[in-house]
């Protein structure tokens, strides 16, 4: 990605910001400009809470450029809270750990670095979520 | 509307070619291609390819290979829809042919993917996605279709062998067919043991990085029927054409679980032809992965959601089977060089219908199905063709 591509999407990357459809009320991540829930005009943003579950998971052994430092990793479908489903690497949990259904929660990390001299790219990961002592 | 017929078929052995470029393998492909349709000259090249920019930094590639293969002033454009881009180049050659624009087409898909490094060639994969919010997680495109086979094993109960089927019946297949890369047969054990590359995929799941090139000569129906010149005169008619897309993205399919491309494109092809499934001889199915074979089975209408694992066995895929699949090797033991890989698809089954397979031929075959698909199930293009 691009460094104009990195500051369009940092809000995305860094808080999970989408939106909700003004007409069908649906949650939308990332926004876009037409809904496709009801094909209306997409609307206002909205920033998702980060909690959610894993849909699916898998752990990758062969990795494109840029994230061979971190091979393997765990990558999975996780689906907010809200309704979207994002892609995006589980972090803090072995894998053996890990199991459809799973609450987990947003966190912000390092998603890659282009070489010693080049930009560091942050972004959401997810990690287990543990309920909150009462 | 006419229809459309092809007349000619060419294409490279696929494998590590090493010692030949882009515009080489192409050119073979081409002019086998033309050879056997007895044509010279030609109004229009098509080209399916996904990654001559990024893997070659090689745009404008149509008219390089036209240029290469002695095609002058004609017609020539690349077609790309990631690994469909073979059965779409086909498919403009055919709305080109179909209505009248153009008498004589050669649509080549080709693609050249060993001159890169595997770590470029994994990130140049992974541009069928999303690049913003799937790539950029570091997600390839084997990592995709894992996310979708560990989903379908939890949901539907399958044990961990269930798609060994599917590799065994395509690697039986590919020993009777010349240009497969992979000529000779693997046993259970031996995908019981292959190492994950995103688990639950294995390798033995996966189809092979590799080179190739294949072409056809398409003219209209009734020309091919007068044509005298080529060596097979009549040629084999495409009965339908259908394309259709999903979400780019995994994540934001309604059911993740299933080709809707597929279905909807399938559905047209079998409107468009009058054919049933039931009348299907053998289906060209795009098994880069052992779970898309599952999933296009059951979109295109030969099992019901959830239950197209049952059907990776000898009785149901093989080549007596019921609907018989990756009939010379398929993407996992022909290959899958990516753009290419839905014209290969297309010449296989002209070798089907003439009766041309060897000792890899389907009995009796008047009717076959291809069926390309590119990205995680974002554009997937159907053909039926009829001898």
């Amino acid at each position: 990605m691009s460094i104009a591509s990195l500051w369009r999407t940092r809000q995305q990357r860094y808080s999970l910001q989408g939106e909700i459809c003004p007409d069908c009320h649906q949650a939308i991540f990332p926004p876009r400009d037409v809904c496709p829930h009801c094909s209306e005009a997409a609307g206002p943003l909205h920033t998702m809470s980060g909690r959610g579950e894993v849909y699916s998971f898998t752990r990758m052994f062969n990795v494109p450029e840029g994230f061979q430092p971190q091979r393997p990793y765990t990558v999975a479908l996780v689906r907010l809270e809200e309704g979207p489903m994002v892609t995006a690497q589980l972090t803090d949990i072995s894998e053996d750990d890990v199991e459809i259904g799973m609450p987990v929660e947003m966190v912000t990390r390092k998603l890659r670095e282009e070489g010693d001299s080049g930009e560091i790219v942050y972004g959401y990961k997810f990690r287990p979520a543990y309920a909150a002592a009462d | 509307m006419r229809n459309v017929s092809i007349i000619g078929i060419g294409q490279m052995p696929v494998g590590e070619h090493w010692d030949l470029s882009v515009r080489h393998i192409a050119h073979h492909a081409i002019a086998a291609a033309l050879d056997e349709a007895g044509s010279e000259q030609v109004d229009a090249l098509f080209v399916g390819n996904m990654l001559s920019g990024s893997l070659l930094s090689q745009e404008h590639l149509a008219t390089l290979i036209a240029d290469f293969s002695g095609l002058r002033n004609v017609e020539a454009a690349k077609i790309e829809s990631a690994c469909a881009s073979g059965a779409s180049a086909l498919r403009v050659g055919h709305m080109a042919v179909a209505s009248g624009m153009h008498d004589r087409v050669v649509v080549c898909g080709v693609e050249k993917m060993t001159d890169s490094t595997g770590g470029s060639t994994t990130a140049g994969l992974a541009t069928a996605a999303d690049a913003e919010y799937e790539a950029a997680h570091g997600v390839t495109f084997v990592g995709l279709n894992a996310l979708i086979m560990r989903r379908y094993m939890y949901e539907f109960d399958v044990p961990m062998d269930a798609f060994a089927g599917f590799s065994i019946n395509a690697h039986r297949n590919g020993v009777h067919n010349a240009n497969a890369m992979f000529q000779k047969p693997i046993s259970l054990e031996t995908y019981l043991n292959a190492p994950m590359i995103a688990s639950p995929i294995n390798i033995m799941d996966s189809s092979p990085v590799c080179d190739g090139a294949a072409a056809v000569v398409l003219a209209p129906t009734e020309q091919a029927q007068q044509h005298t010149t080529g060596h097979h005169p009549g040629g084999v008619e495409i009965l339908a054409s259908a394309s259709a897309n999903d979400t780019i993205a995994l994540h934001d399919r309604k059911d993740p679980l299933f080709l809707e491309a597929a279905y909807v494109s399938s559905q047209q092809a079998y409107v468009q032809s009058g054919v049933t499934p039931a009348d299907v001889d053998f289906f060209e199915l795009h098994d880069a992965f052992t779970i898309m074979s599952a999933l296009s089975l059951e979109a295109t209408g030969y099992a019901r959601r959830g239950e197209g694992w049952h059907l990776a066995a000898d009785e149901a895929v093989g080549p007596d089977g019921r609907i018989p699949v990756s009939t010379l090797g398929g993407l996992k033991s022909r290959g899958h060089p990516v753009g290419a890989t839905g014209v290969y698809q297309v010449v296989e089954a002209v070798q089907q219908l003439r009766g041309e397979a060897g000792s890899g031929q389907i009995p009796n075959a008047t009717i076959g199905m291809t069926q390309n698909i590119g990205g995680s199930g974002a554009t997937i293009v159907t053909h039926i063709l009829g001898s």
